[in-house]
């Protein structure tokens, strides 16, 4: 198994190499990198903005619950969940609901073309196939993914504001007062910085896992499995080490 | 011309190709058949670089194709065209974006010097009119014949077919037959089709590879198949007993 991981490993490291190449056409990769785009940004909007807002409101609600009637101010609700939200709750989230939408789409739409000879015909024609199939791709959640990620950061908290304000939790004033209490721009570079390393992560693992998918429809959604589970597995474990490393 | 110099080829424990060695001509329609599994399919990945081959040599005039660095490769990739047994035509593209396709990944030319080439492959393989329809619209010989259009848009001095006829009705299979076999004339193409079309060996088949389990067996014309005595050449082409009664009847007259 852990041969099997080591192999694994290089053949993504080796890709990633390829796909780093020169692009034979700019103007067609610009033009594949903007469908991406719309893809990935676009097509992932309301699902993202869905969980969001109830992302938001379940954090509110349930701080509300466990720090009702103690001590502590309530203001300090709207503050936990802007923290929570921008520091975890919003990256993280973003980028595991992406690596189950986006991320299995990337998978099967290359192992698609893997299955249906497109890369072999583009091979054939000359194309650098990895740096077509994957440049545009990561370009786009590059910059995309980090947008998506502070719309929902945004939502989040709008969704905290409509669950707890209007139902009487607390009001507006100490929610507004909370969000500005000891605000550290610091932690909104850790979220950029957090989205950044997810979006590479999903993408790329998801363009592995389609690009080297074998024939037959049982290993196209192995693939696709595939680009969830372990984009989701490292997602998590890059969240950790980027704590450690940002924190320290 | 494209040749393969003692050529072999193992998947794990399964040797597919066994010392397989053969000169595809120029301006010829270059058979390779074989019953399924013999290693067509294999020898012809080999030959445009798809699969590499365990030991042995492929040559492109006098170039050794498996020792030229990536950039080569890709210089000699741009004189190669294929049509794939699927047709392999990019589903998101119209017919006419699938044509153009290489032209605009390779050349710098204006969108009306493109045009004009993709309207000049578009008349060759017959297919005018179907420019803004999208693969899925299309029958299966349309999409082979876009997949021809596309293969020699770069004017290319090798093609490459696998399987043009599967999935084919007899007429739409001759017309693809004689559609490659004119091209390939027209522009002086070292040409190479991997089949079991009964009708392309003996229409097109200026010369003739068999493969049987991974070895070279026979080589010759469409002319020489009928008079050969060669034991697998016969299973495979007289294989049902009408054939074999037509063959008699012929070699009688």
């Amino acid at each position: 198994m852990l041969l099997g991981t080591f192999k694994h490993f290089g053949r993504y490291i080796l890709l990633l190499r390829q796909a780093m190449g020169r692009p034979d056409n700019v103007r067609i990769y610009w033009k594949e990198t903007l469908r991406q785009m719309d893809d990935i940004g676009i097509g992932s909007l309301v699902i993202v903005c869905l969980i969001a807002v109830f992302i938001g409101a379940v954090t509110a609600v349930q701080f509300s619950y466990q720090l009702g009637g103690q001590l502590i101010p309530r203001y300090y609700i709207g503050y936990i969940v802007r923290d929570m939200t921008i520091i975890e709750l919003a990256p993280t989230f973003t980028c595991l609901v992406l690596a189950g939408k986006v991320g299995s789409n990337i998978a099967s739409e290359i192992g698609g073309m893997r299955q249906k000879e497109h890369i072999d015909a583009m091979e054939i024609m000359g194309v650098n196939t990895a740096a077509f199939l994957i440049m545009p791709r990561l370009v786009a959640a590059l910059v995309v993914i980090p947008m998506l990620v502070c719309i929902a950061a945004f939502v989040s908290i709008g969704g905290a504001y409509v669950a707890s304000v209007p139902t009487g939790l607390f009001s507006s004033a100490e929610f507004v007062k909370g969000l500005r209490y000891v605000f550290e721009p610091y932690n909104v570079t850790m979220m950029l910085v957090k989205s950044v390393v997810f979006a590479f992560i999903l993408t790329t693992v998801a363009c592995y896992q389609g690009y080297y998918v074998q024939r037959g429809s049982i290993e196209l959604g192995k693939a696709s499995t595939n680009a969830v589970v372990f984009g989701d597995v490292l997602i998590l474990v890059a969240d950790y080490l980027i704590a450690v490393v940002l924190t320290s | 011309m494209i040749k393969a110099d003692h050529i072999f080829k193992s998947f794990g424990e399964n040797e597919v190709l066994k010392d397989v060695s053969m000169v595809f001509e120029p301006g010829k329609t270059n058979l390779i058949i074989g019953r399924s599994g013999a290693g067509k399919t294999v020898l012809l990945k080999l030959l445009v670089g798809l699969f590499r081959p365990t030991s042995g040599k492929v040559w492109y005039d006098d170039i050794d194709f498996y020792a030229l660095d990536k950039k080569k490769v890709r210089a000699i990739r741009m004189e190669v065209g294929m049509l794939f047994q699927g047709s392999a035509l990019f589903d998101s593209m119209t017919v006419e974006e699938n044509i153009r396709f290489p032209l605009d990944m390779f050349t710098n030319d204006s969108l009306a010097e493109k045009q004009k080439r993709v309207d000049y492959c578009l008349e060759r393989v017959d297919l005018v009119g179907t420019n803004e329809q999208y693969p899925s619209e299309i029958s299966g010989g349309m999409q082979k014949r876009v997949g021809i259009a596309r293969a020699i848009v770069l004017n290319p001095k090798y093609l490459f077919c696998d399987e043009p006829n599967s999935g084919l009705d007899p007429k739409t299979s001759i017309l693809i037959d004689q559609l490659i076999s004119s091209i390939t004339d027209e522009f002086n193409i070292t040409t190479v089709i991997n089949t079991h079309d009964m009708n392309s060996v003996m229409e097109i088949g200026e010369k003739i590879a068999l493969l049987h389990l991974g070895k070279l067996v026979w080589i010759g014309n469409k002319n020489e198949v009928m008079e050969s005595d060669n034991e697998f050449l016969q299973q495979f082409i007289f294989a049902s007993p009408f054939l074999q009664r037509l063959r008699k009847e012929a070699l009688k007259k």
